[in-house]
């Protein structure tokens, strides 16, 4: 019996192809990422080795600096807007009539490309014809912001249409872990007297801790590595003011035929991202240690 | 002490009983205005993108941008459909799409398959190697994966998107079809073993079959994740034969600047499959979407 389930042929057979392509296609490009770092390379002709030149350079590069704080700005903001979700999902899950379609209203944002959703909220973000401008306009304000055009507050501005798409699929998590905190606690503690707040706070709450850790992982390696949205709306602009990791390694490479530097952003890139996968979970875990 | 407290408290509850069912009311109404607000502001954007997708310019740019389109330009449409090549990009979005869905729902069922429920030594490494592909960011493999494929003529070929969309999506697959070959009972397929099935057999004609449930959730997250996919057309894919609706419409949509109505018109026509989709298959959407992120 043992032997047809561990034959080797058809272990190999079955696993081999997948492997393959996560190897030749994110493992190995990687590996080639930190390589092609060494070298100057417009893309086409050929490599020229310039040993750490390109990462000397990346150390000492104002922009990659102001994209890397740009990028872990909205890590901190999407950090901190997951406690509106929470919130809200406290309130959808506490036997609320509807909360079902709620629910699902609240997701339709997250299923549209992000090339969508930076087209429609550049019309929404116009200053002249655009909903929010008018919006203000109806509220009394006078001299209403120009959103993207505004570098001193076009980080904020992008940092909108992300709460509308992500919002729903946050709720969506901590709605399904709520509703799995079993309803014998609750009652339970209705009966020694807590009222719906400290239910919230001393119950509910710490039972989806684990939850609750996931996905401020997911916020902050997400927020490291976005780039769609942002390529679209303002490439960047204005003059830098929107650069993240993701679209400077893009810029440098596709636009200003940089391959080498454009390979050395995207390994820090990928040393930035693991290095704060693992403090995100070094951080969440020893916080879980103090609340139990 | 816990006596004393409980009559303390038994009087004062019967009082504020009315009182706070009162209270209660005037919060719950607070609450479901909150939550319907909310809901307002998920929504109110698209139905004002469907608005300006019928209007004309005059009324864009004359009138309040929450008026209604006064004469609907469904001509916005047929403008979009016909001189944006939207067609085209959208059939490609479809095949592309699908192909790649297909061969990774395949891929990761055969890997999953032959981890759970097969004996090997080295299974615990190489399933490892498929989790940790998934904290690896797609754009720290652009330009490396840009210059195989340019070595391999592969370079503005659908079979690019095919490949790295498979590539990328089977980790997140496989951690779903995992939870659930994971709680799934093994006894048919022992059964079978002892039957002298092959292991094709009970692959194709069990283990594939049982995991039917699982394997649609997967799809769909799989179909929304392609259908919206960006950075790997607009990197590869250089002709307007090949391109899908997300680069499509966005290059569409850069030449006409001003042309509100066939931008609008453009937009919807990319969001109408997926919102479709959500409304015949929203449990499945929600169950996947949860699924996928809780055991990442």
């Amino acid at each position: 019996m043992k032997s047809v389930m561990s034959n080797k042929f058809v272990i190999a057979l079955y696993t081999l192809p997948a492997l393959l392509l996560i190897l030749v296609l994110i493992y190995i490009p990687i590996g080639l990422s930190g390589y092609y770092g060494l070298m100057d390379w417009d893309g086409i002709g050929e490599m020229k080795f310039i040993g750490l030149d390109n990462y000397i350079t990346l150390i000492q590069d104002k922009v990659f600096w102001s994209s890397t704080w740009h990028s872990f700005l909205l890590a901190i903001f999407s950090t901190a807007s997951l406690l509106l979700y929470l919130a809200i999902s406290l309130i959808l899950a506490s036997k609320i009539k509807g909360s079902d379609l709620l629910r699902k209203i609240y997701l339709i944002p997250m299923l549209l490309s992000s090339v969508a959703i930076a087209q429609l909220w550049m019309k929404i973000f116009d200053p002249t014809n655009g909903m929010l401008n008018t919006l203000l306009g109806y509220f009394g304000v006078e001299n209403p912001p120009i959103w993207l055009a505004d570098p001193e507050i076009v980080l904020y501005a992008i940092f909108i249409p992300i709460i509308w798409q992500f919002a729903g699929f946050y709720i969506l998590i901590y709605y399904a872990a709520l509703k799995n905190v079993p309803d014998e606690v609750i009652e339970a503690a209705k009966i020694d007297g807590a009222n719906p707040l400290q239910i919230a706070f001393k119950i509910k709450l710490p039972l989806i801790s684990g939850v609750f850790k996931v996905t401020i992982m997911l916020a902050v390696v997400g927020s490291l590595k976005y780039f769609d949205l942002i390529y679209v709306m303002t490439g960047g602009g204005p003059n830098g003011a929107s650069e993240v990791m993701a679209s400077y390694m893009y810029k440098e490479a596709f636009k200003l035929n940089n391959f080498g530097y454009g390979s050395a952003i995207g390994f820090g890139l990928l040393v930035i991202c693991l290095v704060m996968t693992w403090l995100t979970s070094q951080l969440t875990k020893s916080k879980d240690e103090v609340q139990f | 002490m816990s006596e004393v407290r409980t009559q303390q408290v038994t009087p004062s509850l019967s009082t504020e009983k009315p009182k706070k069912s009162f209270l209660n009311k005037i919060g719950f109404g607070f609450l479901y205005l909150l939550l319907g607000g909310f809901a307002i502001v998920q929504i109110y954007p698209l139905i004002w993108l469907l608005f300006f997708s019928l209007k004309t310019n005059k009324e864009v740019f004359g009138m309040s941008p929450f008026s209604l389109p006064q004469d609907p330009q469904w001509g916005n449409y047929t403008k979009a459909w016909t001189s944006g090549n939207i067609g085209v990009y959208f059939f490609n979005s479809v095949w592309i799409t699908i192909s790649a869905v297909i061969l990774t729902v395949i891929l990761a069922s055969l890997v999953t398959f032959a981890v759970t429920r097969m004996n090997w030594k080295l299974s615990g490494p190489v399933l490892g190697l498929f989790l940790v592909a998934y904290m690896i960011p797609l754009h720290s493999t652009l330009i490396p994966l840009f210059k195989m494929y340019n070595s391999t003529n592969l370079t503005d070929n659908p079979l690019s998107l095919i490949l790295s969309y498979t590539a990328f999506n089977l980790p997140l697959t496989i951690m779903i079809l995992l939870g659930f070959y994971k709680t799934f009972p093994r006894e048919i397929e022992e059964a079978a073993v002892m039957d002298g099935c092959s292991v094709h057999r009970i692959f194709f004609q069990i283990t594939l079959p049982m995991t039917v449930p699982v394997l649609s959730t997967t799809a769909i997250i799989n179909m929304i994740y392609n259908w919206n996919e960006f950075v790997f057309v607009n990197t590869f894919i250089s002709s307007d034969k090949w391109k899908t609706l997300t680069v499509g419409i966005n290059n569409f949509v850069g030449q006409y600047l001003t042309d509100w109505g066939a931008i609008g018109a453009t937009l919807v026509i990319s969001i109408v499959p997926i919102l479709l989709a959500f409304l015949f298959l929203s449990d499945k959407i929600v169950e996947g979407m949860a699924a996928g992120s809780v055991k990442g």
